[in-house]
């Protein structure tokens, strides 16, 4: 047999650690809320925010100071210049708020600029973006959609696939739309329609007992919260490729989770402990190996893609790092105290779902 | 070897033969050579970050398309209703979609109800209030199904003008489409001058003649005092370091011609080498070119486009033939700007740039290189990886591994999905999760060899346990994937595409490739021989 990072034989005791999970958990996401109401909520980049982003390359070595006093004369509001990438890129991004003048003029400004105050300097404008405000409001009101229905759809899913509870989980989806439509009747803006929504399948995931995904959906929003709550502390924007990292990550953390659970679910079965306790710190053991072997490859290309990805690949691989750590961390020491907590749901008499059958 | 393993290996083989047809014609070296012939078409196409080029979310005004209609029906109605001998007032265009009107004779008030049942049915009369000196003031609303059916119209004209505009421009590829809330995506692959697209794009192109009141005193004129019926405008002339000035104008309100008789329009060059633009007009514009030329002889006529005056020539003689040319102070591409819409027709509304992606083609090289240096250390780094981990296992891991990529990138080509920058991210992704399935397998495994049984069982026991957790795990994976794809728009759709095609190959080669690999390893050893896992 090849190598073993984790020794068969294993037995740590990651039920009896849950008070300390609870606190380091619990100090990450206040310490990201703060951070949010500090600064009054996320930081949106253009795609969320509208406005224009420039980047440009020079031919050699250039201060953001330069580019600055180069900029002076434009006036353009809220202008912010900052180096991207490495060092040796060469590159700056120049930032501006919306405004009434037209991007064409921007552009003509800033090359204008450039050549006058820059005169030594080549430089070539690679990307320019301009968002207005409308379609930013748009694109974000989309993005907390896409995230809401991932998580209202894993969850049936989940709830039909572990506790053979379709019923129960079409209910969740009725009651929800139900809901849903109430809020709207009242007039609230999608932001808190969305909130209101979460907190609506969390109530119904408790009342139905829907257990499994009420742990799977609890760490899924830990994780989220985590990564948005670092994002802050680190002083970065949230565009569409972040939210496509976070989307990555509901998914990456719901898989680590499952498999944690699918191995509950396997050992309850099988009656392999006398207690539920024993029988989660056993299911966690057991899975250790392959939640930490595929934690690790992944984190190795996600690495090579934050080293070597380039710029604008970036912050989508810091969100991706941050995520799929957290993720991995919370399906050990958050999901299944949850699922202590409350009980795996009763109905689950058949095994025909244990995957015995199957390939 | 029996039966059920052979069809396996033969069904892996036509996969493997497909994929790699697939995926040769994306590369470049392939595609400048002989082999072409033999291949598939399909390639993987790039998105517009990769490529280079420009993304414009333009957004119609429909309130001034409505505006604009309603006008127009104001005047109809007064025009017919004066055909009946009934006597209509200033139609006049209020805020909310509302035409306001007056009826001079209150005995007609019958008639003219009857004459808007009969031959406005897209109108309804909201309210008609009888004034004590006997005058009826109207007020008209359309319908809301005319409503529906003047956003549908004008979003198609509107699609088609820019579509004529971009084709006389010369792009390939471009991609225009409808988007909810009056929008238009336009995307123009290669294009490096967003400037003049969106010159070309976004100009209304409403041409018009219209006469010069040259008795106007210009210095009231400047101060927005004008008589009645006359407006005031500008006039830019051209200097010869190419910039601009624009001196004021004072016009006749009412438009003699507008440019919706225009058959074609053509850039030429004077004997000074200074370009202007020809005009054909149909026989009706022709006609009334004719005699709106022939009445004004002497008088300056202002030609003017989207409120601006070109030029403002004196009409020497009555101008037959239907040919009439602007003369102005423009570049060579300006001219050639302007017959391109002209010739393609003006927008029946005018449109505003809400959304302007432009990416420059080194840029997107660079990204490339970036990303296909990031996959391949981090591919490398998982294959050793799991060859040093799980020995023999691994190896089998790191064949399909490889499989999976080729794999990826031939349902790219297959399905004609666009490669982006996130997408390539996605598939860097999908490599590191890729091996998840396996790691899933080996480890089950190894847990059953470690309860004793032989690696023949051990193989049989781990692939049936973890066969359905995998399945569970990645169907969560492609919800949130087709998510993704529902709700993201441009690079967020193409790195959905590629993690949901990542997902279903890494399934086939992590669940079903590898199981083969097994099979054909353990079929020629005793059962109870070691395995190197």
């Amino acid at each position: 047999m090849g190598l073993q990072i984790i020794k068969p034989d294993t037995k740590i005791d990651f039920v009896g650690l849950k008070r300390t999970a609870f606190i380091i958990s619990a100090v990450l996401i206040l310490l990201g809320l703060a951070s949010l109401i500090v600064k009054g909520g996320p930081k949106y980049g253009i795609d969320f925010a509208g406005g224009i982003v420039v980047q440009v390359k020079f031919d050699k070595q250039v201060e953001v100071k330069e580019v600055k006093n180069a900029l002076q004369g434009t006036k353009l509001p809220g202008l912010v210049v900052q180096r991207f990438g490495h060092a040796d890129d060469n590159e700056i991004l120049i930032r501006t708020s919306t405004s009434d003048i037209s991007s064409a003029d921007v552009r003509d400004m800033i090359s204008k600029d450039f050549t006058a105050n820059l005169s030594k300097t080549g430089f070539d404008i690679q990307r320019f973006d301009m968002v207005g405000p409308k379609v930013g409001s748009d694109l974000r009101t989309k993005a907390l959609e896409a995230l809401y229905f991932a998580v209202l759809l894993i969850a049936i899913y989940i709830s039909g696939r572990f506790e053979q509870r379709w019923f129960a989980a079409a209910i969740m989806a009725g009651a929800l739309f139900g809901g849903i439509s109430v809020l709207q009747f009242m007039g609230m803006s999608t932001t808190v329609l969305i909130f209101g929504a979460l907190f609506i399948t969390l109530g119904l995931c408790w009342y139905l007992k829907l257990n499994y995904a009420l742990g799977a959906i609890v760490a899924l929003i830990h994780d989220l919260l985590i990564t948005v709550g670092i994002f802050s502390l680190l002083n970065k924007e949230f565009d569409l490729t972040i939210i496509a990292a976070l989307l990555t990550i509901i998914g990456y953390s719901l898989n680590d989770t499952i498999i944690v659970f699918d191995r509950i679910r396997e050992n309850l079965n099988g009656k392999a402990a006398p207690t539920l306790a024993e029988i989660i710190n056993l299911s966690v053991n057991q899975t250790l190996s392959r939640t930490i072997l595929t934690s690790g490859t992944t984190l190795l290309v996600v690495a090579a893609l934050f080293i070597l990805g380039g710029g604008v690949i970036h912050d989508f691989a810091l969100a991706m790092l941050v995520g799929v750590g957290v993720g991995t961390y919370s399906s050990i020491f958050v999901a299944s105290p949850i699922l202590l907590g409350f009980g795996p749901s009763m109905t689950d008499k058949d095994d025909d779902a244990s995957g015995v059958e199957a390939a | 070897m029996n039966g059920s393993l052979r069809w396996k290996i033969v069904l892996t083989l036509l996969v493997v033969v497909f994929g790699v047809a697939y995926l040769l014609p994306s590369l470049p070296a392939v595609q400048n050579s002989g082999l072409t012939r033999f291949l598939p078409d399909d390639k993987i196409s790039l998105g517009l970050d990769l490529k280079g080029g420009i993304h414009l979310t333009l957004g119609v005004d429909m309130d001034k398309a409505m505006e604009n209609n309603l006008a127009r029906m104001g005047e109809d109605l007064k025009v017919v209703a004066r055909e009946e001998g009934v006597i209509v007032l200033k139609p006049k265009v209020l805020k909310g979609d509302r035409i306001e009107a007056v009826l001079i004779n209150q005995d007609q008030k019958d008639k003219l109800d009857e004459l808007v049942k009969k031959s406005f049915s897209n109108l309804t009369i909201i309210s008609s209030v009888v004034n004590a000196d006997g005058k009826v003031n109207y007020v008209f609303a359309p319908t809301s199904e005319y409503k529906k059916y003047l956003t549908k119209l004008t979003m198609d004209q509107a699609i088609k003008t820019i579509r004529n505009r971009i084709d006389q421009f010369g792009v390939a590829e471009p991609d225009i489409r409808k988007q909810e809330g009056n929008r238009i995506q336009v995307q123009l692959p290669g294009m490096q001058d967003p400037e003049r697209a969106i010159k070309i794009i976004g100009k209304t192109a409403h041409l018009e003649f219209k006469l010069v009141d040259s008795a106007a005193d210009l210095e009231k004129a400047k101060k927005g005092i004008v008589a009645p019926g006359r407006e005031v405008t500008v006039i830019r002339h051209r200097l010869p370091d190419g910039s601009y000035v624009e001196k004021p104008i004072v016009l006749k309100h009412e438009a003699m011609l507008t440019g919706e008789y225009i058959t074609d329009a053509q850039t030429r060059f004077d004997q000074f080498n200074q370009p202007y633009v020809t005009l054909n007009f149909n026989a009706r514009g022709a006609r009334i070119f004719e005699r709106v030329t022939g009445e004004n002889i002497k008088k300056q006529m202002a030609i003017v486009l989207d409120g601006k005056v070109y030029s403002a020539p004196t009409i020497q003689d009555k101008i037959a033939g239907g040919r009439a040319s602007i003369t102005g102070s423009y570049s060579t591409d300006e001219a050639h700007d302007l017959a391109i819409v002209l010739r393609a027709g003006s927008l029946p509304a005018p449109v505003k740039i809400l959304e302007q992606r432009t990416v420059g083609p080194s840029l997107g090289q660079e990204s490339i290189d970036k990303g296909v240096m990031a996959a391949i250390v981090g591919s490398i780094a998982v294959l050793a990886f799991m060859l040093v981990y799980y020995g023999f296992a691994g190896f089998v891991a790191d064949v399909v591994l490889v499989l999976n990529i080729v794999l990826i990138l031939a349902g790219l080509a297959l399905f004609g999905a666009t490669l982006t920058l996130p997408g390539i991210a996605g598939i860097i992704l999908t490599i590191g999760m890729a091996v998840d399935a396996n790691v899933i397998i080996f480890e089950r495994i190894r847990e059953e060899i470690r309860r004793g049984l032989t690696a023949k069982a051990a193989i049989v026991e781990g692939y049936n346990r973890a066969t359905l957790t995998i399945l569970d795990a990645n169907i969560t994976t492609v919800i949130a994937a087709v998510i993704l794809y529902q709700f993201g728009t441009g690079p967020v759709r193409g790195f959905a595409v590629t993690l949901t095609l990542g997902i279903i190959t890494s399934m086939f080669t992590a669940i079903f490739v590898t199981r083969i690999l097994f099979d054909l390893y353990t079929s020629k050893r005793a059962a109870d021989a070691p395995l190197s896992i």
